[in-house]
């Protein structure tokens, strides 16, 4: 009797073991896991910056060439047009209003939105009085 | 949608792209600025289409209220303000970029960057040196604004250790911006801001008015580094894009305007010319320079066979444009050969002159850039320099040891005669004596720039 009572209990603490080493494996699998997520999104992330950097110097050569062929009668209303284009950081203003559930960066961003939409409007507007000047001869 | 978005905002890039092309001549610019409003349009409506973007309303009141204001703006201003204008936008756009890095640093999760006080450390660094690149184009912006304006004193404020102290604030930037990679509080975030807005200033202060156009460049630059800075932050292409070409176009317009002065562009970021530094170059000692009436400057015109107008800021100043094209017309009318004559850095920003003569009606095919004109002044009768200084200033030619010395000048001292219209004796902006007053081919019509125009038109008529 008194050895099957030990061997009972020996039998109940071994799978109390495997209990708890399964649970270890488990938070185990769930920790690599979530580092391996991690280092997933980090690896996506860093594979944004370089195809950031791809597109970013890419768009400084193709502005290099373009704003050289701009003539210089028009480097004033080329300054109103990037002026105008630059607030296409309102893509950025706008995400921070629509989705943002945060307080602080709504406000931000609504704030965003007005500076960017006056230079936005105001911009194009100059540029186009500006333009709308130059003529030729009659 | 979402698959859909980064192709819309591609789009919108190549549309930018061909907003810039169309500037190559007057013809096509009207067309490139569609380019340009459509590129934006698409680029806001894509946004606004996103899934995660709700609550319009909000949105609608901003651009509303923003747009109205741009608008009004825009419509109202004086042309020859068009360079304080331009600066007050760029400080709008450093300030709403510092205003979407502060949003993203407090929600990075609805931009997918993170969660608040967890954010990405390559989108910590790419947010940092948006809102500081923002923060120095807000303040500097202000203050050339103010400098144009004539809020402002346009004299360079200079004072020991100067130089000094920005290396230093731009060190305990840098170290700041270190700490908040380390440890992503917002306390390091603001103090980055915070030093930014105040480098702003300091950098902008010692600059001179007559080097205004490098700065307006300048801050149209940064205006487009701090829009590709927050493009890498939200991981959006098209602001990277657009950052790029408007970062590249001030580069340029910037290298342009250095070289219009035969300036290194770090002499004038270092600022203090225009100040008291530049001594009397040649000692004019006791020679006289001629002095006419506007009936003299009529009668030389009427009589003449070419004459070329070269104008400069004093024109935009006294607000002489229209005087100038009447002129001009009443000269061509009696078969005198008109044609104006622009240099580079003529004026407060670049291609200040063609807008003021634009909005003269004066037509754009007899408007020419230095290089195309500059042999004619041989061939030609009488130079009515308007306005103008240091731009024709023969010192650049021959003094060594003038500060203006290498800089490109007008060469109107090989015409007939040169009518030089000039409030006063007094030297140009760089603070030397011209020489060409004194020439013996040479007669000052001292007088406002406007009132000495309708003169010489009342003369003829």
């Amino acid at each position: 009797m008194e050895d099957d009572k030990d061997l009972t209990q020996k039998a109940a603490d071994l799978a109390n073991q495997l209990k708890e080493l399964s649970n270890e494996a488990a938070t185990l699998a769930v920790e690599t896991g979530n580092a391996i997520a991690e280092k997933a999104a980090a690896g996506g992330h860093d594979a944004f910056l370089i195809n950031g950097l791809t597109v970013f110097v890419l768009a400084c050569f193709v502005g290099y060439y373009v704003v050289w062929r701009v003539t210089p009668a028009l480097h004033s209303p080329l300054m109103g047009i990037t002026n105008a284009i630059s607030s296409v950081i309102i893509v950025g203003a706008v995400l921070a209003v629509g989705a943002s559930e945060v307080g602080f960066s709504k406000m931000m961003g609504f704030l965003a939105v007005i500076l960017a939409s006056i230079n936005i409007f105001g911009g194009f507007i100059v540029t186009h009085r500006m333009l709308s000047m130059f003529k030729k001869k009659a | 949608m979402l698959t859909l978005a980064p192709l819309a905002y591609l789009v919108a890039a190549v549309c930018f792209i061909m907003a810039l092309r169309g500037l190559s001549h007057p013809e096509t610019a009207r067309s490139g600025l569609t380019f340009g409003m459509v590129g934006m349009a698409i680029a806001i409506v894509v946004t606004l289409m996103l899934p995660q973007v709700t609550g319009f309303g909000m949105i609608a009141l901003g651009v509303a209220i923003g747009g109205g204001i741009g608008a009004i703006i825009a419509k109202k201003i004086q042309m020859t303000s068009l360079p304080q204008l331009v600066a007050a936008f760029h400080s709008l756009v450093g300030l709403a970029a510092v205003f979407v890095a502060a949003a993203a640093f407090y929600d990075p999760a609805s931009y997918g960057i993170g969660t608040f006080g967890d954010i990405k450390l390559a989108s910590l660094i790419e947010m940092s040196l948006g809102a500081a690149i923002g923060a120095i184009t807000f303040t500097g912006s202000i203050i050339a604004w103010g400098k144009l304006q004539g809020t402002i004193s346009g004299k360079p404020v200079t004072f020991n250790g100067q130089h000094m102290l920005n290396a230093i604030l731009g060190g305990v930037m840098l170290l700041f911006i270190i700490l908040l990679c380390g440890t992503g509080s917002a306390f390091y975030f603001w103090c980055i801001v915070l030093i930014a807005l105040a480098l702003g200033v300091l950098m902008i202060i010692p600059i001179g008015g007559a080097d205004m156009p490098v700065i307006v460049s300048m801050l149209n630059s940064y205006s487009g580094w701090a829009a590709a800075g927050i493009g890498f932050t939200l991981h959006n292409n098209l602001l990277i894009v657009t950052g790029a070409l408007v970062g590249a176009s001030g580069a340029i317009l910037s290298y342009i305007m250095c070289k219009g002065m035969n300036r290194s562009f770090f002499s004038v970021i270092l600022g203090g010319f225009g100040g008291e530094s530049a001594g009397a170059a040649e000692d004019m000692g006791d020679r006289v320079a001629k002095r006419g009436a506007a009936e003299d400057a009529a009668y030389l015109m009427q009589n003449a066979s070419s004459v070329i107008i070269v104008p400069g800021y004093g024109m935009a100043v006294a607000q002489a444009q229209h005087a100038v094209r009447e002129l001009a017309d009443l000269l061509k009318k009696e078969g005198v050969n008109v044609k104006y004559a622009i240099h580079p850095v003529a004026g407060r920003m670049p291609g200040h002159m063609n807008v003021l003569l634009a909005e003269a009606n004066v037509p754009y095919d007899e408007v020419f850039e230095l290089e195309d004109i500059n042999r004619d002044f041989a061939q030609t009768d009488v130079v009515y320099v308007i306005g103008a200084n240091d731009i024709t200033n023969p010192a650049a030619k021959r003094d060594t040891t003038s500060p203006i010395y290498g800089m490109p000048i007008l060469d109107v001292e090989n015409a007939g005669t040169v009518l030089f219209v000039k409030r006063s004796m007094g030297s140009g902006y760089a603070g030397i004596d011209n020489p060409l007053f004194y020439g013996d081919n040479t007669m000052m019509l001292l007088d406002d720039a406007k009132k000495m125009t309708e003169d010489i038109i009342k003369a003829m008529e």
